[in-house]
C-alpha cells in the first residue's frame, strides 16, 4: 500500500520535486565554492602571527559552533535580509556555518603537514608562500580530503533548514507536498531518497578522486 | 666564510646556546660531536636562520644574516641543509625534489633543471630512482636524494644535522661515503654527528658542544685522543 502512494505521489508531484532539488543543488552548489574561499581564509588566519586576528577568527568559530544552526539562519535572515533575495540569505546563511567548521579543517591539514617539509623548502630559499603553494597546501588538502567531503554532504542537508525561512528548496516543497495530500510520511520518503542519491553521489565522487590521488604521491 | 659570534639560543627559559664563536673558512669540514640535549642541533639550526638566534650573529660570506634588511632566502640558497629525517618534500617524485628549487628559484628552464638533477642523481648513484616517490625509497636513498638536492644548488657550504642518525646500521656507510666524497672534493662542511669514526676520518676541526656552549675545539686526533676537559673524556668514554 505504502509503495503504491509513494509512486502515485511521484507521479502527481514530482515537478515540485524537482523544482525543490534544482533549488536545493543551485543553493548547495554556491555555498560549497564561498565556503571552501572563506574556509581556506579562515583556516590560515587562525594560523596568523597577528595575536588579535587569529583571536577574532578562533572566537567566531567557536560561536558558530557553539550555537544551533537553525538560530544562525534566522539571524541571518533578520539581520540582514533588507533587500535579500531568498537565495543570497540561504547562501550567506550556509556560508557563515560551514565557513568555520572548513576553517578548522584546512587549519588541522596544515598544522598537520610535518614541520620538516617548510624547513627543507625555507632552506633551499624557498619563500614562505612558495613553500606554502608547492609543497604544504598541496600535501594539507590530500589529507582532508575526506573530511571536507564530510562537510559537503553536512552543508547539502542543512540547505534543508532554510525551509523555515521559507525557501523553495526540496524540503520546503516536500512539506507541500505533504500539505497537498494530507499524507505526512509518504511524501517525506521521496524527499529523503533525493537527498540520499546527490550525497551519495559525491561521497563515491570523492573516494575516486582519494584513489587517484593516492597514486600519484 | 662563515662566522658565528656569540650566539645565543633561548626557547622561553630554557637556555640552550650560551654564547658560541666559530669561525669555519672554505673548504674546511668540522664536525659538531657532543651529548644529547647540548645544543648541537639547534647549533646548527641557528646557522641558517632556520632557529632564530636570540643574540649574537652570523657572518655568512661577509653579511650579517641577523640584519633585518638583508634578503635571508637568497643567501639560504647558498647553505645546503641535509636533515636526520631527510625532508624530501612528500608530493613530489625524486626529480622534481631536486627541481623544484631550481625552478622557482634559480629561474632556470624545465629542461636545464631536469639535465642538472640527472647529474646530481648520477653522483649520488640513483638516476635509475627519478620517477619514484620519496615513500618508495629506503632511508639511506632518501638521503642521497637529499643530498643531491642541496648540491644541485651549488652551495658554498653545507649544512648536515645527524644525517645517519635516523638510518638502519646497514645504511649509514653509502650516506658516509658519499658525504666522504664531498669532503674530498672541497666542500665546505659542518656536520653535526655521533660517528666519531667519521668525524676522526674526515674532519679538520671537532667542536666539542655541551650545555649550550664550545667545551672543547681541536683536530680530531688531539680532540679524540688527548681531551683536555673532563667532561670531554667522560663523553668520549662512552661512545668510543
Amino acid at each position: 500500500m505504502g509503495n503504491l502512494k509513494v509512486i502515485s505521489i511521484w507521479e502527481q508531484y514530482s515537478y515540485y520535486y524537482l523544482e525543490g532539488m534544482s533549488a536545493t543543488l543551485k543553493i548547495a552548489v554556491v555555498s560549497v565554492l564561498t565556503s571552501i574561499l572563506f574556509g581556506i581564509i579562515i583556516g590560515i588566519l587562525r594560523l596568523s602571527r597577528n595575536w588579535a586576528l587569529k583571536n577574532v577568527v578562533a572566537f567566531y568559530v567557536s560561536f558558530i559552533r557553539g550555537t544551533p544552526m537553525l538560530i544562525q539562519i534566522y539571524i541571518v535572515y533578520y539581520s540582514l535580509s533588507f533587500n535579500m533575495t531568498m537565495f543570497t540569505a540561504s547562501v550567506v546563511a550556509l556560508t557563515v556555518n560551514a565557513s568555520a567548521y572548513i576553517g578548522e579543517t584546512v587549519r588541522g591539514g596544515i598544522e598537520s603537514v610535518d614541520k620538516g617539509q617548510m624547513e627543507a623548502a625555507r632552506s633551499l630559499g624557498l619563500s614562505h608562500w612558495q613553500a606554502m603553494q608547492e609543497i604544504v597546501i598541496p600535501q594539507a588538502i590530500k589529507s582532508i580530503l575526506p573530511s571536507l567531503c564530510n562537510q559537503f554532504i553536512i552543508l547539502i542537508k542543512n540547505t534543508s533548514m532554510m525551509s523555515v525561512i521559507g525557501v523553495h528548496e526540496l524540503m520546503y516543497n516536500s512539506n507541500t507536498v505533504r500539505a497537498n495530500t494530507y499524507l505526512a510520511f509518504e511524501p517525506l520518503i521521496i524527499a529523503a531518497t533525493m537527498y540520499f542519491v546527490v550525497c551519495f553521489i559525491l561521497e563515491k565522487g570523492v573516494n575516486y578522486l582519494e584513489r587517484r590521488l593516492k597514486y600519484s604521491a | 666564510m662563515l662566522d658565528v659570534i656569540n650566539l645565543e639560543k633561548s626557547f622561553g627559559k630554557l637556555h640552550v646556546l650560551r654564547g658560541i664563536n666559530v669561525t669555519i673558512k672554505k673548504s674546511q669540514v668540522v664536525c659538531v660531536i657532543g651529548p644529547s640535549g647540548g645544543g648541537k642541533s639547534t647549533f646548527i639550526r641557528c646557522l641558517n636562520l632556520l632557529e632564530k638566534p636570540t643574540a649574537g650573529d652570523i657572518i655568512f660570506e661577509g653579511v650579517s644574516l641577523m640584519n633585518k634588511k638583508v634578503n635571508l632566502d637568497e643567501h639560504r640558497r647558498k647553505i645546503g641543509m641535509v636533515f636526520q629525517h631527510f625532508n624530501l618534500f612528500a608530493n613530489k617524485n625524486v626529480l622534481n625534489n631536486i627541481t623544484l628549487a631550481l625552478m622557482k628559484v634559480k629561474k632556470m628552464k624545465r629542461e636545464e633543471a631536469d639535465e642538472l638533477a640527472m647529474k646530481m642523481l648520477k653522483r649520488v648513484g640513483l638516476e635509475e630512482k627519478a620517477g619514484q616517490f620519496p615513500s618508495q625509497l629506503s632511508g639511506g636513498q632518501k638521503q642521497r636524494v637529499a643530498i643531491a638536492r642541496s648540491l644541485a644548488m651549488n652551495p658554498d657550504i653545507m649544512l648536515f644535522d645527524e644525517p645517519t642518525s635516523a638510518l638502519d646500521p646497514e645504511m649509514v656507510g653509502e650516506v658516509l661515503s658519499l658525504m666522504k666524497e664531498l669532503a674530498k672534493d672541497g666542500m665546505t662542511m659542518v656536520v653535526v654527528t655521533h660517528e666519531i669514526g667519521f668525524a676522526r676520518e674526515v674532519a679538520d676541526r671537532i667542536l666539542f658542544l655541551d650545555q649550550g656552549v664550545i667545551l672543547e675545539e681541536n683536530s680530531p686526533d688531539e680532540l679524540l685522543n688527548h681531551p683536555v676537559h673532563e667532561r670531554t673524556k667522560d663523553f668520549l668514554s662512552k661512545v668510543l
